[in-house]
């Protein structure tokens, strides 16, 4: 399998904060690569580096073949940039817009114009007409900037937190626009903190924290690396969920990970097998604590990235 | 994809420095795209100068002394035409600063064009607003009775003014890259206005207190301001120092070393936007 983007020990520091520490990345071509992590984890700093928009301390990247470092203007005609907030010219209209990115992409004056509008058929906004921009909608907006991304048909997409701010019909819309792409055969490496959005989209995701690469592999993947299910109960007196907790985590047998307690919620991580629930329920029953609801859930990606992240630290610590 | 095609690389140094120029002028086509659309919002910029001008020539002109006699009109066309040079650095700061916060700067360096027609273009537009400026306030003192002394010195004198122009606009450029924060634009815009009271604009320098008008004299825009003044044959004054005998070198020093100064600055700034 051939890959589109390969990116070996990237490193890069600002001052004493180490922002990208040593990422190593590989997605395939045709595939869609779902960047996840918290603010500040790097995302963004990896897009600009494999866009040729920040130089990095250290590392290689290859993006469709071309060595990103030392190639940077033959890299920019093979992929298509979609950063994190929609660049485009608020005054100018949909189609002024594309053929001014057009021409900069060194298209003559007849194939840019041909070529936006082509692009806006792409996108859904032919018809827009001269209306500037401004008066788009925030879904419009984005779509308008995935198309000035795609002026020359990259192999590679990078969309940058292509969704954030948008409502949910002008996500579905973005993502629409993806899963079109990804049909013709772009490759898309996109930035989230939207876990559905990564569950929607990707093949594959790599969770990035703290500049590294925390963990890798398909939405499945990792909430199965994650293991287990979740036994989330109701108990009836606050007071006693902390307790409850405890003696839910005995009873289900020492599965990986901790139980949690939030108000009259519990959370236990359970191995599946058979009477787990009947145990913890008989448990709890015995020491007297009422039970007002039992939910065996599997883990979510959510989950396992909040796992993953360890962004969930403070909920996962069982109050005395 | 149909229309699209891969346009050859530019490996000779004669198709990159031709693609640099096309691709200033396409980004400043940009700016041109803007004033069609909104005609008004150039001619306000434009307008903006002339205001001060009646204002100082009908409200505070009465009371003017000009040095070496003469109309006070005529002393400060010349002096409103330079002003209207250094207020374009906030126009240029603005337009660099609004790119840079939206991204669209990013979006440029991003594209396969030549990195310097940002910067380039950016001038080009800010030049070509400018003329669009001086040829209204040329007007405007025309129509209150103003009256170059030729048009060939007039011609000299507004090459200085854009000379002027292209050194604050570098200062501008600088200035937008430094900082994403429209505040700093408000900062710009207020300075400004001691810093054009601070010459020879609006009043003579030699009428201001002793280590003042040094400084007035001295002031980046105080050369051309006299210079300008001269080629229109507007009366200098006498008893100027040193920068007032030499106006003429200074209007032509000063913009060129600030040129030199911020474009190196600005070109070094904009290669640090991606460390």
């Amino acid at each position: 399998m051939t890959m589109a983007i390969e990116v070996a020990g990237l490193t890069k520091t600002y001052g004493t904060t180490v922002v990208l520490d040593g990422v190593d990345l590989q997605v395939a071509r045709g595939s869609v690569c779902a960047l996840l992590g918290p603010n500040g984890a790097g995302k963004t700093t990896a897009v600009r580096v494999l866009t040729t928009l920040t130089r990095p301390d250290a590392g290689r990247v290859h993006v469709a073949g071309v060595d990103v470092l030392r190639h940077p203007r033959a890299a920019r005609r093979r992929f298509g940039l979609v950063g994190q907030q929609p660049a485009v010219d608020d005054l100018l209209g949909a189609r002024q817009n594309l053929v001014l990115f057009a021409r900069l992409h060194h298209l003559d004056r007849r194939t840019a114009r041909a070529r936006a509008d082509e692009l806006l058929e792409q996108v859904g906004l032919a018809g827009t007409g001269a209306k500037p921009v401004r008066q788009f909608s925030g879904g419009m907006r984005r779509r308008l900037d995935v198309a000035a991304g795609l002026v020359l048909a990259p192999e590679v997409l990078f969309l940058d937190e292509p969704t954030t701010g948008l409502d949910p019909a002008g996500r579905r819309d973005v993502w629409d626009t993806v899963r079109a792409l990804v049909a013709g055969g772009t490759t898309v490496l996109l930035t989230t903190q939207y876990l559905e959005e990564a569950e929607q989209l990707a093949d594959d995701v790599c969770v990035l924290d703290g500049g590294r690469v925390v963990a890798r592999g398909t939405p499945r993947e990792l909430t199965a690396a994650i293991g287990g299910d979740r036994l989330e109960l109701v108990v009836g007196d606050p007071a006693r969920a902390a307790e409850a907790a405890r003696l839910a985590e005995r009873a289900a047998g020492g599965p990986p990970g901790a139980p949690a307690a939030d108000g009259v919620r519990v959370t236990v991580p359970v191995s599946r097998r058979p009477g787990v629930v009947g145990a913890v329920v008989r448990a709890l029953d015995e020491a007297g604590i009422e039970v007002d609801d039992v939910v065996l859930r599997p883990t979510t990606l959510d989950e396992a990235y909040l796992r993953i992240t360890g962004a969930d630290r403070t909920r996962t610590e069982v109050p005395a | 994809m149909t229309a699209a095609t891969h346009p050859a690389g530019e490996t000779t140094v004669g198709a990159r420095l031709r693609w640099a120029v096309t691709d200033a002028l396409t980004v400043a086509g940009r700016d041109a795209a803007h004033w069609r659309r909104q005609p008004a919002a150039l001619l306000v910029n434009a307008l903006f100068p002339v205001l001060l001008l009646l204002m100082f020539v009908y409200l505070l002109g009465g009371s003017m002394a000009v040095p070496g006699g003469g109309d006070y009109r005529d002393f400060l066309v010349p002096g409103m035409l330079a002003l209207a040079m250094v207020f374009g650095v906030e126009a240029t700061m603005t337009a660099v600063v609004t790119d840079t916060a939206r991204g669209i700067t990013d979006r440029f360096r991003s594209l396969p064009m030549a990195p310097s027609a940002v910067v380039a273009g950016r001038c080009l537009a800010d030049l070509a607003s400018s003329v669009v400026g001086l040829v209204v306030l040329l007007a405007a003192g025309l129509a209150i009775g103003w009256r170059p002394a030729g048009i060939g010195s007039a011609l000299a004198a507004v090459g200085l003014l854009l000379l002027l122009r292209l050194a604050f606009l570098w200062i501008g450029i600088h200035l937008g890259l430094l900082t994403r924060d429209p505040a700093a634009v408000t900062a710009v815009q207020i300075l400004v206005w001691p810093f054009a009271f601070l010459s020879n604009a609006f009043v003579a320098a030699s009428s201001m207190p002793g280590w003042l008008a040094t400084v007035a004299e001295w002031n980046p825009l105080a050369g051309t301001v006299t210079a300008v003044r001269d080629l229109f044959g507007a009366p200098v004054g006498t008893g100027g120092g040193w920068a007032t005998e030499h106006a003429t070198l200074l209007a032509v020093g000063w913009p060129v070393v600030l040129t030199v100064v911020f474009a190196t600055l600005s070109v070094r700034r904009f290669q640090a936007l991606s460390s």
